[in-house]
């Protein structure tokens, strides 16, 4: 079994976010990237450690974006995965997710293993539209995995509590907090990831953008905090109940 | 044409994320003068009965045991059957549950642009539809446009009110063909101890508080639950409270853990970290408890109370408790 893990690219989490154009792109001046902290340290390590474990023969990360995101591609090699693909092009999430499957379906991938969303769009779109273009089974958040042969099976929080679950490939699972712990890499992986291979694709045609992002608004902040004393805390409830509302 | 909703299986109980979709619906066939049908899995007819009020002009009534809320793929086909029996233009689901995975999964079998997570009522430009979400983990919003023949929209819990219509539809029973074969199979299902005692789920919770590190271990919890308990509040905390295992992981909230729009977030010991921030400052007021009057939180938040928690929580419970009698 050959393992797809896609990878997106984000702003840290402590960039400053802001806007150029009149608020139509975001301002990327001085921004540190990283990869998507759910696809690096959840889906990508838990497809490191099933190879490790003998259950899976090859771990494959994929990326849809420019030359400039290579960088990105290199560090999940230097965690460890086998090989990389960039399929070279830009989009939305219909258009990244139909590459990727794309891609997973002429190169014989039956698990694909990524995050459960990005936090610079936080739509969780991908994983489904993946999916959905494959026509294959689905499991959203996913805490656990396990490969047995043929069968996977995996946990899932849900409705407050836990569903237990199998699926026979192939599969798309997206990854959510628990299913593994991050990795950082070291001096032999960055230094092995430098020559692994990392193969650079034409996008298909099939899959056009769909959405536009027509501006962007910076978050407001709060107005002045109204400060109540620790002796006061009746204040606070009449507050609460009178003037926000809220209970 | 009309507006489909999707009303997820829920135990046979409708969920509360699922009116506000239906109530979304409603706004929008307004906006573009059509109608709406809800399309209701495995749904009671007292939950119908509530989807009716909320503004449904049809109801396709699916009553299929074997269709489970783990198959995403059966799910799809269910909705692109109703898609194409209602020849529906616009489909809504409630960013919520099984929604948030059936709709991408849809929206690929129907080449529909799709946006996941609106916060407002879209703005209607001619075959456009101008769709508003938060982006870069709450930092800012963004509005987006779609113009596909078929649109997708799934909806973010409590983003709306609930509207009251008072309307008699049609209820028609619907039985569209899908494949269970070789699909995702539940084996067991573990409810939440919490959840179990009627703890309140938090992606859905209209009042949150949440606990941080100020409160130093797991054995002083007691204090936040028993505020939540005086409430009816759901409770979540930071994220090294979730790595310690001090709590469980589905209460971590912020840029890696849960985003979420309480009416209600009560803070305590919780620094305000960018990142904690980032997953709750959708909140309509923020409460925050803090023995540091440097912590960054103060500047976040609407009401801010300065004092050691072990000592403040306890007094605030008690005063909830009074205005609750
Ligand atoms: C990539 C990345 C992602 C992250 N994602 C998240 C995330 O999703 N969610 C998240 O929460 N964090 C996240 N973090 C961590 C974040 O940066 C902070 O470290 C974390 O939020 C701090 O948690 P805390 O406020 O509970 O603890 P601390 O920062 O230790 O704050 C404890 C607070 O309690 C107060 N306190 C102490 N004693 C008392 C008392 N007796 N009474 C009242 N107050 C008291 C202190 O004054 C202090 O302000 C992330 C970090 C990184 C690098």
């Amino acid at each position: 079994m050959k393992i797809l893990v896609p990878i997106s690219q984000v702003p840290d989490t402590t960039a400053k976010i802001s806007f150029i154009n009149n608020d139509t792109t975001f301002n990327n001046a001085g921004v540190t990237f990283i990869i998507n902290p759910y696809d690096e340290w959840y889906a990508l390590v838990r497809a490191l450690e099933l190879k490790e474990a003998g259950k899976a023969e090859k771990v494959t990360v994929i990326h849809v974006g420019p030359t400039e995101n290579e960088p990105t591609i290199r560090k999940a090699l230097a965690i460890g995965a086998d090989d990389a693909v960039r399929i070279d092009g830009d989009g939305d999430s219909s258009f990244v997710a139909g590459q990727i499957a794309d891609y997973a379906q002429k190169n014989d991938y039956s698990l694909i293993l990524l995050g459960k969303e990005t936090i610079s769009y936080n739509s969780a779109a991908t994983a489904g539209l993946v999916a959905g273009f494959l026509d294959w089974n689905f499991v959203p958040y996913a805490t656990k995995l396990d490969v047995n042969g043929n069968t996977i099976s995996l946990e899932q929080e849900m409705d407050g509590g836990v569903n237990q679950l199998s699926s026979p490939l192939p599969l798309v699972v997206s990854a959510a907090k628990g299913m593994a712990l991050q990795r950082i890499p070291n001096m032999r992986g960055i230094m092995a990831a430098r020559t692994k291979p990392l193969q650079v694709v034409t996008p298909s045609t099939d899959f056009p953008v769909y959405t536009k992002v027509e501006s962007y608004t910076p978050a407001k902040g709060r107005t002045a905090c109204v400060m109540i004393s620790e002796d006061n805390i009746d204040e606070l409830v009449d507050l609460l109940h009178t003037k926000a509302k809220v209970i | 044409m009309s507006v489909l909703v999707y009303i997820e299986p829920h135990k046979g109980n409708i969920k509360k994320t699922s009116l506000e979709a239906v109530s979304y619906a409603n706004k929008l066939a307004e906006l573009i003068s059509s109608n709406v049908t809800a399309l209701a899995i495995n749904i009671s007819d007292e939950g119908l009965k509530a989807i009716a009020n909320a503004g449904a002009d049809k109801i396709l009534s699916v009553n299929n045991e074997s269709l489970s809320a783990t198959n995403i793929k059966a799910l799809a086909e269910v909705v692109n059957s109703a898609i194409k029996e209602e020849n529906a233009t616009t489909i809504i689901f409630a960013a919520d549950g099984t929604g948030s995975s059936v709709a991408p999964y849809v929206a690929a079998k129907q080449k529909a642009g799709i946006i996941a997570g609106t916060i407002d009522f879209p703005i209607i430009d001619g075959n456009k539809l101008i769709v508003q979400k938060n982006v870069f983990s709450g930092k800012a919003t963004a509005l987006y446009s779609v113009d596909t023949a078929i649109k997708i929209i799934t909806l973010t819990p409590n983003s709306i009110q609930i509207s009251n219509t008072k309307r008699s539809p049609n209820v028609i029973s619907f039985a569209p063909t899908f494949d269970a074969a070789n699909g995702v199979v539940l084996k067991s299902f573990k409810i939440d101890e919490d959840i179990a005692k009627g703890g309140i789920p938090l992606a859905d919770a209209e009042l949150v508080v949440s606990g941080g590190r100020g409160l130093k271990g797991p054995e002083n919890w007691g204090i936040v639950e028993d505020l939540a308990h005086a409430l009816g509040a759901a409770t979540a905390c930071s994220r090294p409270v979730a790595d310690a295992d001090w709590r469980p992981h589905h209460e971590h909230v912020g840029q890696t853990g849960l985003a979420i729009r309480p009416n209600l977030y009560i803070a305590i010991g919780i620094s305000g970290a960018i990142q904690h921030l980032a997953g709750v400052n959708g909140s309509k007021t923020i409460v925050v408890i803090n023995n540091d009057p440097e912590a960054p939180f103060f500047k976040n938040a609407d009401y801010g109370i300065l004092g050691d928690a072990f000592k403040v929580v306890p007094k605030l419970t008690e005063a909830i408790k009074k205005l609750r009698i």
